[in-house]
Order: structure tokens, then C-alpha cells, then sequence
């Protein structure tokens, strides 16, 4: 199987103080992977660091996706090279409707991969995010929403669900996307996950604190991040020891 | 091919673009009773007027220059040219293809016949000094309703500009840029809408400067009677010489009673220009006036557009964007005067600020002592591009009855890094997330604009945001 995003040795740092000592990770198209570690383990750390955050260096190692090193890259070049990231706690832009926004992304996506291509037509693009709404069962009005602005919990996640379903990403990363959620919306999130899996065959990485996302997220791999490093790595069993015995378990 | 906006590609070339201004060299430079005089007399004007202008010249000199806001002192009154015009214009067109090639060209490029034929009542296109295109759409004069120039105006209506110019709503002596523009006033907007007759389609005016030290001083006079209804849109525009230019304009409306009335503004003039202008309404009972206005481009403003809410359930809109840029101080803001019971306001001002500019915001919200059940609201929100610029806001409020319920509500902040960061991870890049961000903070404002000039303001500000990021 093709590797897509390859990390090797990867150490970060954040004001100085390395949070990252060292992490190997590969994830192929169509592969879940779980990474789980307690709170102040490196878990998000991971996910801003592989998105180019400025204010995580990274101080040695590599990020290598499709074949290119990714670290000298700003974060809309990695993203639209087909990463996405799931925010742990989206931001609201006041202002901004959900559809226009999508649109330029698609648009900034489109032109990335090839500066000669005419942007979207309107109703091209209205028809793809109908259709993505209604896979997940949102609400048309969500669209003209202003992106997060005065969102719920659920709501945030479920926009980010819904921008990932049209950005159609390769590699997923899903930062802590089960907090704070409610069952219902968890099956919304999840849901939205794993038809993107089956349509196209999108590698996912989960990073979260509990087991619970991992029921309706069924991972191939499961990776225990322990103060900057990867201490332990498994199939999905791993996570059900972790639910039954807990993170110092495997210390 | 999706049919493109008009003002979607206006561009700087277009507002920078000089045309031929050898007819400035004749203009006298300085004010003179002298030049006042030969204003009215070139107009012909009813002596009336020439007495309301020279009252105008005697208190500009009277009044000292005010000491409360910006500083205006680099202003130098001796060099503006107070009234020019082209050699060859023929005023008042009712056709564009009469207006000289250059002048034409400067319209086309601003998108202001394609605007007339696409989505206005009427459009009137004022060049330095003169008018050199108005016209009012058949179907609107047909109904009673007059959109005139100014000059024009006087010269048809002058028992109807006499009652309402100068008098109630801008006195002569209001201020000293109020007396400037009584002595030298030329050009401007006439607007009468009769009784019940609801304007559907936007009205617009366009002033452009051209010349070096030009001095723009157009009168606009909107009556909306009883019951009637309109939307007035200005547009502004001047290239940048390095040498000051003033524009000192008056707007004086008159709301009646259950009228509606909204006054939509995009000024953009160059960085050398002295924006000193002065906007009003009256408004009677159950009227509504709405302003909503977004200054660019100027290197120093002052505006502060007022409504007087003289009748039970009157109600005020004032909704605006300010822009200051590199050596720019926009001073702006909104007055709301509640002299009557059960009146409301409504103000919402957003200002930017990159580059070394100030915005400031300078409001005043006053209940008089008889006005009942007064419902007053406020919000001024700065968003500062980086570390060298500035904002300020300057509330004021006099409240002199205790039913009143008045609120104010301010915020400044900057682009936060984060919100950067989560929209470049959809692929925006830092400069396309950061003019997500401003085009969002402005969005109250804009979507109260027509399509076509909220694609404008958007561009607009696009265009002060070019090479600013990144």
C-alpha cells in the first residue's frame, strides 16, 4: 500500500521547550489510525506541527507527503496538496457564510493543483454542497450560516465535517473532534467520516483522549503517545485495553 | 461565462488616470469676494442666492478652523482652486454621448452608464465644478419626481430650493466648512419625490476630480414627502497630485412625515484630499432615515452624518465603514438628535486602520428633555491591520430623560493569528484569509448595499489591502 504521509524522527518544539521527542508515523490511503494519550501527551501538538503552525518548530526530522517534504511549506500549501485538519475547537469567522467560504477553498484548491483552472461555476458548486449537506443531514440554512460564528459544540463539528466532505481530502486529521459531543452528533461526525472513507478511500488519523469516537471510527492501527513519543502501537484491541486499564497501563 | 459584477474590475489605474486639466490654469487660485460673485453671476442666480453665498464668505472668514478633531492646519485655503470647469463641456447631457471623449471615458471606466442601464432610476455625473450628465429614467418623471443638478434646480425651482437651502436643516453659519461651502457651492443633487411615490430603483450621483488643487463643493437637496420612499447613491473619486484638494460637500435632507429615505455613500478620494463634509437629515414623524457610508481613500476626513428625529417613531440607520490607510485619519462617525418621543437609532460603525492610519470614531447620541421612551443603540468595532496603526473612539451622550434606553457597545482588536492559521489549513492563503477576514467585519455593513455596490465597497477595500499582507 502506498504511504501518503510518512513522518520520520519528528521533534518539535514550542517556545523552546521540545514537546515532540522523536515521533515515526506512516498512514496510507484508506487506513484509520488512532493516536491516544493522555492530556499534555503531544496529541495536538502532532496535529499543528504536521499543518505548519508557526509557532511549532520543527527542530528535527521530517514530514514527507505524496512524496514531498512538507515542513518548509506554509499551511494552505499543505492543505491543498489534500491534508485536512479537523480542529478541536473551530474558529468563528463573524461575517463569513459557510457557502462562500467553501467556495474560494474549492476554488483556492482547484487553482493550487493547476493555476489554469476556471474557478467553480455557482451552480456547479451549489449542486456538490447540496448534495454534501445532504449526506449529512444538515439543513440547507446551515450554508448561509457565518462559518462557527455562534455555533454549538456539535454544530462547530459538524461544519467541519461538512467542509472535509466537500475539500475531499486524502489524509484527514481529526483533532479531538469527539469532545464535548453528544451521542447524536458523534453520529453525524462519524458518519460523515466513514462515507468519505468509502468514497474515496481517505486515510484517516484520530487523535483523542477517549475510546469512545473509535466505536463508530473502527481504526486499523492504534499508536499511545506518551510524553512526545510513541510508546506503544496495535490494531484496535489497543484501544480497548486503554478503555479497560487506562493510559498507565502501558507505561 | 458568469456575467461579471460592474464594478468587479474597477482597478487603480482607473482612479488614478489624470485626464487633460489645462483648463485649471486659468481657474483662480484663493477665495475672493470677487470669485463668489463671478460663481453666481456665471449661474445666474437669483440675487437671493448671491446674498446666501456672500453670508457664506463673510462667516468662513469669521470662524476659526475647528480645534476639537483632526488637525487641519496644513490646509492651505490659497491654493485650492474653488470653481473650474472643462472648456468644452456642455452641462446637463441628457445623453453621454454629447459628454467630451475623456470625460466619458472616466464614467465608462467607473462603471456609471452601465450602472444606469443595468439597475438605476436615474444617474447625475458631476466633473470638477459642473454637472455634465443628469437623467432621470421616464417612468419617475412621469410619477412627479424630480432629479435635477443643482444649478439646474435653482434655475427651475427656485420657490422650492429658496424654502428648504441652507436654511432648516445646514444653516449657513453651522461651521466654518459649512460657510466655504455656501460661498462656493457648485453642482450637486436635487432630488424631490412627491407625495406616496415609492423610488423602486436607487438614484445614483457620481463626483469625480480631475485638476491639482481642486476644490469640490456640489449641494445635494434630497425632499422625500409624505409617505414616499428612495435610495440615493454618491460615489467619489479623485487621482492623487501630492498637493492638497478639498472637498467640502453639503447634504441636506428632509424626511416627511411616514417617509423613507436612504442615503448609500462609497467616497473614495485621493490621499491629498481634505474630505470635509457636511450630511443631515430631518425627519418627521414615523420617517426613517438610513445612512450607510464608506470612506476610503481620503488623506484626511471628517464626517459625521446627523439625523434629527423631530417626530413621534422617527428612526435613524446609520451604518458605516472607514478605512484609513498609510498617512490617512479618518474621522468619522454619526449624530443622532432625539427630539422626539418614541424615536429609535441604530448606529453601527466599523473602521479600519493599517499602515500608520488613525481611524477615530467621534459620536454623539443626544435625548432631549421632552422625548419619552427613547431606544438609542450604538456599536463602533476596529479591527487594527498592525502594529503601527490606531484607533479611537470618542462616544458621546447626552441624555436628558430618564425613560430613555440607550446603549453603546465598542470593540477593537486585530487579525488573530489563529483564525489565519485555521482558514489557511482549507487553503487559503495569508493574504486570501486576512481579506476573508476584513471582507467578514465589514459584512453588516456591506449587505445593506445593492449587490452591485457591495461588490464595489469589496473591491475597494481589496484594493487598500493590495501589497499589505504577506
Amino acid at each position: 500500500m502506498k504511504e501518503m504521509l510518512e513522518i520520520k524522527d519528528l521533534h518539535v518544539s514550542v517556545e523552546s521547550k521540545e514537546i515532540l521527542k522523536g515521533i515515526n508515523l506512516s498512514i496510507a490511503k484508506g487506513e484509520v489510525h488512532a493516536i491516544m494519550g493522555p492530556n499534555g501527551s503531544g496529541k495536538s501538538t502532532l496535529s499543528q506541527a504536521i499543518f505548519g503552525h508557526p509557532a511549532y518548530a520543527v527542530t528535527q526530522g521530517s514530514i514527507t507527503f505524496k512524496g514531498q517534504d512538507i515542513v518548509s511549506l506554509t499551511p494552505d500549501k499543505r492543505a491543498n496538496l489534500g491534508l485536512f485538519l479537523a480542529f478541536q475547537q473551530p474558529h468563528s469567522i463573524p461575517g463569513v457564510k459557510i457557502g462562500s467560504f467553501l467556495k474560494q477553498a474549492i476554488n483556492a484548491q482547484r487553482h493550487a493543483a493547476d493555476p489554469k483552472a476556471k474557478s467553480l461555476k455557482i451552480r456547479e458548486f451549489r449542486e456538490m454542497l447540496e448534495s454534501a449537506m445532504d449526506a449529512l443531514h444538515m439543513d440547507k440554512g446551515f450554508a448561509d450560516r457565518y462559518l462557527n460564528d455562534g455555533f454549538s459544540g456539535g454544530e462547530k463539528k459538524k461544519a467541519e465535517i461538512l467542509q472535509m466532505a466537500m475539500l475531499k481530502p486524502d489524509i484527514s486529521v481529526l483533532d479531538e473532534i469527539d469532545s464535548g459531543l453528544d451521542v447524536d452528533a458523534l453520529k453525524v461526525v462519524s458518519t460523515g467520516v466513514n462515507l468519505l472513507r468509502s468514497e474515496s478511500d481517505m486515510g484517516v488519523l484520530i487523535i483523542t483522549h477517549y475510546p469512545r469516537i473509535l466505536k463508530y471510527i473502527e481504526p486499523d492501527h492504534v499508536h499511545v503517545l506518551l510524553d512526545g513519543k510513541i510508546v506503544k502501537s496495535g490494531d484496535a484491541q489497543l484501544a480497548h485495553d486503554i478503555e479497560d486499564k487506562g493510559y498507565d497501563w502501558v507505561k | 461565462m458568469a456575467k461579471k459584477h460592474i464594478f468587479e474590475d474597477l482597478n487603480r489605474e482607473t482612479f488614478e488616470h489624470k485626464n487633460d486639466s489645462s483648463y485649471a490654469n486659468k481657474a483662480q487660485h484663493g477665495l475672493s469676494e470677487e470669485l463668489v460673485r463671478k460663481i453666481s453671476a456665471d449661474k445666474k442666480e437669483p440675487d437671493w442666492m448671491l446674498d446666501i453665498r456672500l453670508k457664506g464668505l463673510r462667516l468662513f472668514n469669521e470662524k476659526p478652523l475647528p480645534t476639537w478633531g483632526p488637525d487641519l492646519s496644513a490646509l492651505n485655503f490659497d491654493e485650492i482652486i474653488y470653481y473650474a470647469s472643462p472648456d468644452d463641456i456642455i452641462e446637463d447631457n441628457k445623453s453621454w454621448d454629447d459628454v467630451p471623449d475623456d470625460i466619458k471615458e472616466t464614467f465608462d471606466k467607473l462603471g456609471i452608464p452601465e450602472a444606469e442601464k443595468e439597475m438605476l432610476a436615474g444617474v447625475g455625473a458631476q466633473y470638477e465644478s459642473e454637472t455634465v450628465y443628469h437623467r432621470l429614467k421616464d417612468e419617475w418623471e412621469k410619477l412627479g419626481v424630480i432629479f435635477e443638478d443643482m444649478d439646474i434646480a435653482l434655475q427651475k425651482y427656485p420657490d422650492l430650493v429658496k424654502k428648504y437651502f441652507m436654511t432648516k436643516c445646514v444653516p449657513v453659519g453651522d461651521h466654518k466648512f459649512a460657510a466655504l461651502h455656501a460661498a462656493v457651492w457648485s453642482g450637486g443633487t436635487f432630488l424631490y419625490v412627491p407625495k406616496g411615490v415609492k423610488v423602486t430603483n436607487p438614484l445614483q450621483a457620481y463626483f469625480r476630480m480631475n485638476a491639482k488643487n481642486m476644490g469640490q463643493f456640489e449641494h445635494t437637496l434630497m425632499i422625500i414627502e409624505e409617505g414616499a420612499d428612495a435610495h440615493y447613491i454618491e460615489g467619489c473619486s479623485a487621482p492623487k497630485y501630492g498637493a492638497n484638494s478639498l472637498h467640502a460637500g453639503c447634504v441636506e435632507v428632509f424626511v416627511e412625515k411616514g417617509a423613507r429615505f436612504r442615503y448609500s455613500s462609497v467616497e473614495n478620494w485621493s490621499a491629498d484630499t481634505y474630505n470635509l463634509n457636511t450630511k443631515r437629515a430631518l425627519v418627521k414623524e414615523d420617517g426613517r432615515v438610513e445612512w450607510v457610508g464608506g470612506n476610503m481613500g481620503s488623506g484626511v476626513t471628517m464626517l459625521y452624518p446627523a439625523s434629527f428625529l423631530l417626530g413621534k417613531r422617527a428612526h435613524a440607520e446609520h451604518l458605516g465603514i472607514a478605512f484609513a490607510g498609510k498617512d490617512q485619519l479618518q474621522d468619522t462617525g454619526a449624530k443622532v438628535f432625539h427630539s422626539a418621543s418614541d424615536t429609535t437609532s441604530n448606529i453601527l460603525m466599523k473602521s479600519l486602520s493599517k499602515g500608520g492610519g488613525t481611524s477615530v470614531y467621534r459620536g454623539l447620541v443626544q435625548v432631549a428633555p421632552h422625548a419619552e421612551n427613547i431606544v438609542a443603540n450604538a456599536n463602533c468595532d476596529a479591527l487594527i491591520l498592525d502594529d503601527y496603526s490606531r484607533s479611537d473612539t470618542i462616544p458621546c451622550m447626552k441624555i436628558q430623560n430618564n425613560t430613555a434606553s440607550v446603549a453603546h457597545e465598542a470593540s477593537a482588536g486585530k487579525i488573530s493569528a489563529e483564525d489565519v492559521f485555521y482558514l489557511q489549513t482549507r487553503g487559503l492563503s495569508e493574504a486570501e484569509a486576512t481579506a476573508m477576514m476584513i471582507n467578514g467585519f465589514i459584512e453588516p455593513v456591506v449587505k445593506q448595499l445593492p449587490l452591485e455596490y457591495a461588490v464595489e465597497m469589496n473591491r475597494l477595500i481589496e484594493l487598500e489591502m493590495e501589497g499589505s499582507v504577506g
